[in-house]
């Protein structure tokens, strides 16, 4: 096997101090929000890890998350990070193509069978194999074949995650998500569209250091140290929202003074994720404070959740058809039932008998 | 994969509300067009007083205790007030309320903040659950209480509730589950609103000033 370098020789050839990077262990130990005590541990295990064999599974997707991933302006300590890892298969960045990408893929999976991480960006089309194929393997069988020998499988990005765009109504391809193929092994899910760079790196980094154990997931299978929280609760136009000062337009003097996008749509209330605290770009900006809604890219089905430009709390179905057959119907039904009642009050005059107190007397 | 909470809150948004529009809309009209269309007989006698002038100051007067009943139903009156008042401010002055009528009707307003919503929308609970006790230790108002009283202050507490919970994620709430749950509970507030006394919401101008002028005619109080 080829030799594989360690962490510290990586660490000497990009340039990157101890103290730069004992820096960045402590960061990621406060991203992932563990106890400061462990930034010494998380520190060692990196250092002292074997790089495991990671495989990269490109399906239905836009490289939009490989674009993220390498979008981390290198060399940064994050794209060490990634180099700590023996990526042994991956589409876009790999240099080999054809047969002997395939053939380093094959050689891989024997050589790590039971350890090796499978990191899938993109959905699987189920209708016909031939909407997506690899080397004349559709997407689905190679996800199968692949996934038997891994120790985890991470599905990066919103379509691997929750089948996302290719997902969409109406899914033409049948996409659906990796969880809704593989349920025998661990799957983490880091949606987004794409994911925060430091999201994914921080992930496998606690996952080289502590172990697949250490990382907790919601009931969506995504790790709560980065979608506890929903990213109103953490946005910075926050006290807009709370003051009632909203945005009406892309260029009112709302939106110039940097108030709350809920009314243009923001999913910001119902959508999980640390965009507005971790932020993209080495923590330049996210969306909100670029000044555009939140799309809510890291929840299931975000494309089809009733429009972008849609404030959350109003109707996204066909209320105005149905509110104008209501104006009918009620219109009719209501005067319908006034002429029956009048019809009624009718009858009963009409059938009234006079009755004079001789009357009452008879009958006693 | 389906967040199941996300799959609610969005029928909320769209058959839910599409249903609870539908009925919301025909009940009322099918309400108020059939008593207006049962109509009255039109009286010939001479009127004594001013039965439109009467019939419109009905309109606002009934808003006001009577003397002396402020002392004899404090809670029931004080208890109305607060909740009818804070409900409306909780209703029509929160930011995604308004974003909710501009999009169904085309008009809007400014909003208020946070703290006034919420203040409202709390002692508007704690007005109705005050009005609730009143039912329970009054004996007659006991006796008169029935399933669709309690149904009714049920079904008006519930949206400030679920609201208060959603925005403030109280007990740890996850927001998009409790998000759902206040819409639904409105949409339960719209669909029971044209069949129960909830009605009166839209009947009782036309109640007040019924009887205000008949009253009128009559040349007496009302």
């Amino acid at each position: 096997m080829t030799h594989k370098p360690m962490l510290p020789e990586l660490m000497k050839a990009h340039g990157v101090s101890r103290r730069g990077f004992l820096k960045y262990c402590a960061t990621l130990t406060s991203a992932l929000a563990l106890p400061p005590a462990l930034a010494p541990k998380i520190a060692y295990a990196l250092e002292s890890a074997a790089r495991p064999s990671v495989i990269w599974l490109s399906f239905q997707e836009c490289t939009g998350c490989t674009e993220a991933i390498t979008r981390s302006h290198a060399p940064t300590i994050e794209d060490l990070i990634f180099n700590a890892i023996s990526l042994d298969y991956h589409h876009t960045l790999q240099a080999a193509s054809g047969h002997a990408a395939e053939e380093a893929r094959k050689a891989a999976m024997e050589a790590n069978y039971g350890n090796y991480l499978v990191i899938v960006d993109g959905s699987i089309p189920l209708d016909n194999p031939a909407y997506s194929c690899i080397a004349g393997v559709s997407n689905l069988d190679m996800l199968k074949e692949t996934a038997a020998g891994a120790a985890a499988i991470v599905a990066v990005g919103t379509c691997a995650a929750f089948g996302g765009i290719p997902h969409a109504n109406p899914n033409p391809t049948g996409a659906v998500a990796v969880s809704d193929i593989i349920t025998d092994k661990p799957i983490i899910n880091i949606p987004g569209c794409p994911p925060i760079p430091i999201v994914m790196t921080s992930v496998i980094a606690q996952f080289l250091a502590l172990g697949l154990d250490s990382i907790e997931v919601d009931e969506l299978g995504r790790p709560k140290a980065f979608f506890g929280e929903t990213i109103h609760d953490r946005c910075y136009r926050r006290p807009f929202y709370d003051k009632g000062k909203f945005a009406e337009g892309f260029d009112d003097e709302g939106a110039r003074q940097g108030w709350c996008l809920y009314k243009l749509g923001c999913k910001g209330p119902t959508t999980k994720s640390v965009c507005a605290t971790v932020k993209w770009n080495d923590g330049t900006s996210f969306p909100i404070q670029a000044g555009h809604p939140c799309l809510g890219c890291t929840e299931p089905d975000f494309w089809d959740n009733g429009g972008f430009y849609k404030p959350l709390s109003t109707p996204a179905g066909n209320y105005r058809q149905w509110g104008l057959g209501a104006l009918a119907g009620g219109a009719a039904l209501g005067i319908a039932g006034g002429a029956a009642a009048r019809a009624t009050k009718a009858r009963a005059k009409s059938a009234h008998e006079d009755v004079n107190p001789h009357d009452l007397e008879r009958d006693t | 994969m389906n967040n199941p909470y996300f799959d609610l809150l969005m029928w909320a948004r769209t058959t839910g509300f599409d249903i609870a529009l539908t009925i919301l809309i025909a009940g009322l009209l099918l309400r108020v067009l059939e008593i207006a269309v049962l109509g009255r007989k039109r009286d010939l006698a001479a009127p004594k007083g001013n039965p439109v002038a009467q019939g419109f100051r009905t309109v606002f007067t009934r808003s006001v205790p009577r003397k002396g009943q402020l002392k004899v139903a404090p809670v029931t009156y004080v208890g109305g007030y607060v909740f009818h008042l804070g409900f409306a401010i909780a209703f029509l002055f929160l930011g995604a309320h308004i974003a909710l009528i501009d999009d169904l009707i085309g008009i809007q307003w400014p909003e208020a903040n946070k703290a006034l919503i919420e203040t409202a929308a709390a002692l508007a609970v704690v007005a109705g659950i005050a009005l609730g006790w009143t039912r329970i230790a009054n004996p007659v108002r006991r006796a008169l209480t029935g399933f669709d009283d309690w149904l009714v202050l049920a079904l008006s507490l519930l949206p400030l509730v679920t609201g208060y919970i959603a925005v403030n994620r109280l007990f740890g709430a996850d927001q998009t589950l409790w998000m759902a749950l206040h819409i639904l509970s409105a949409e339960a507030l719209m669909v029971a609103f044209p069949f129960t006394k909830l009605t009166h919401a839209v009947t009782f101008m036309m109640a007040r000033y019924y009887n205000g002028s008949i009253q009128g005619r009559k040349g007496a109080e009302s």
